[in-house]
């Protein structure tokens, strides 16, 4: 529990593709939409989530359960699971960039925000943003790189605010 | 059976999970105690979705009704 008995939500960001980018977004701004205090920290491939422009993409590749659907033609067409085995996925130039841009399309036709926007939304109603100092350092990020509004922090941080939370997930 | 008379229209049809929950929040923010929001969705998963939110929030959902794969909600805020 937070300060004045309000619920509280700790997420850890771990993974930065277009397929989990979501998770932590639709959660946290959720929360904070049904009253909770929400902290997510952002560490390793999540902390590129944080970044001004987020450049995330999906890839079958190592997904075997990934539907690939094509967002475009009539229903049927659209509702078929086209099997693309890893030797494909893996390995022909370009088909990162085809299934993310599939997949981004796709969620536009079903009314799925994108990721930025559930990211301002979470910035606009208060989530707090904690970036990881190691993964910084690891990885040559600098705070510039990321938006406004961001905190800078380590383990000690996101436990600090995690010890009295309701709820915790590691995504 | 009296219509219930709404003081907002929210009509979140298209929409996917979270953005109906998160625009009503938003549209409630923007009212006052006793008002009436009705909100339209077309995502099945909104029927428990409002349903939690107003049990979470103590906003008093009014009437919920479906109406060929139409959600209608008619939630008072608080």
């Amino acid at each position: 529990m937070g300060e004045n008995g309000t619920k509280r939500m700790a997420l850890i960001a771990s993974k930065g593709t277009l397929d989990w980018a979501y998770p932590p977004f639709i959660l946290a701004s959720t929360a904070v939409a049904m009253e909770m205090e929400v902290a997510v920290f952002f560490t390793f491939y999540g902390l590129t989530l944080l970044k001004k422009k987020i450049k995330a993409s999906v890839s079958p590749a190592g997904n075997p359960a990934m539907p690939m659907k094509m967002p475009f033609g009539p229903e049927g067409f659209q509702n078929l699971s086209w099997p693309i085995p890893n030797i494909v996925s893996g390995n022909v130039p370009g088909f990162e960039t085809v299934a993310t841009s599939l997949m981004k399309k796709t969620f536009k036709n079903k009314g799925v925000a994108t990721v930025e926007e559930l990211r301002d939304i979470c910035l606009e109603s208060g989530v707090k943003l904690i970036g990881c100092q190691m993964t910084m350092d690891v990885f040559g990020f600098k705070k510039d790189d990321f938006i406004d509004g961001v905190d800078i922090g380590g383990a000690a941080t996101f436990l600090e605010f995690a010890a009295d939370a309701d709820i915790q997930l590691f995504v | 059976m009296t219509e219930i008379q709404e003081d907002r229209l929210l009509d979140c049809s298209g929409l996917s999970c979270p953005l109906p929950i998160l625009k009503t929040k938003k549209t409630m923010d923007g009212m006052v105690g006793g008002e009436v929001l009705k909100m339209i969705s077309t995502d099945p998963g909104s029927l428990n979705d409002v349903n939690a939110w107003t049990s979470r929030t103590s906003n008093p959902l009014l009437d919920a009704t479906e109406d060929d794969g139409d959600y209608i909600f008619f939630i008072r805020k608080k």
